[in-house]
């Protein structure tokens, strides 16, 4: 009974381990983004694994960089 | 107002903001807040490789004109304002106020392209007085 206790316990812990390892990927890709205005209101928002924004989000992290922060 | 003026009050009113750069159409440096003259160069050679990426990810996407943008990371995010030819440029901390970010940038490049303006017009009144 006790070992059946621990067993339930570790799937329990591994389960909710794997969901907040993949919801903080979620977050993350959610907050790794590029937005693009245009002159007449319009936008558009690149998803960090897109190619442009992968491309945009390089440059920026060289940017962020080269000031130190 | 000139842009040193201009930037530094810019930094003074937004604490999110860590470095700005106003660079001129030519690609030339017209005012930073970066101290040291290589790495304010390099960080606008930096900026205008930007812009024309984003220029051309706009277009891909059919935007038409693009005017400001946005690229946030996980160190920090670029804001970057477009006015004719010149661009202001700034970094700031994670998860910034994205509005108050742009509206402060677009007053700081409104404030030097009104100055000479402002100038010219005192100047026509003298002249018209005269």
């Amino acid at each position: 009974m006790a070992k059946r206790k621990v067993v339930t316990g570790l799937l329990f812990a591994a389960g909710s381990l794997a969901g907040s390892l993949l919801y903080r990927r979620r977050t993350v890709r959610q907050r790794e983004r590029v937005d693009l205005f245009a002159e007449d209101g319009s936008m558009v928002s690149l998803a960090d694994g897109s190619p442009e924004a992968t491309e945009l989000l390089s440059l920026a992290r060289t940017l962020i960089a080269a000031n130190g922060q | 107002m000139d842009a040193t003026q201009a930037l530094a009050d810019l930094t003074e009113i937004s604490s999110q903001i860590v470095h700005a750069t106003i660079v001129d159409g030519d690609g030339s440096v017209l005012a930073t807040t970066i101290a040291a003259e290589s790495v304010s160069r390099s960080f606008a050679n930096g900026v205008t490789k930007l812009v024309e990426e984003a220029g051309q990810a706009g277009s891909s996407r059919g935007l038409v004109g693009l005017a400001q943008f946005e690229a946030a990371t996980l160190e920090g995010s670029v804001f970057v304002v477009r006015r004719g030819a010149r661009v202001i440029a700034a970094t700031t901390r994670p998860d910034p106020t994205v509005g108050l970010v742009f509206y402060d940038l677009k007053h700081c490049l409104q404030s030097i392209d009104e100055a000479p303006k402002r100038a010219s017009r005192a100047r026509k009144k003298i002249d018209g007085e005269a």
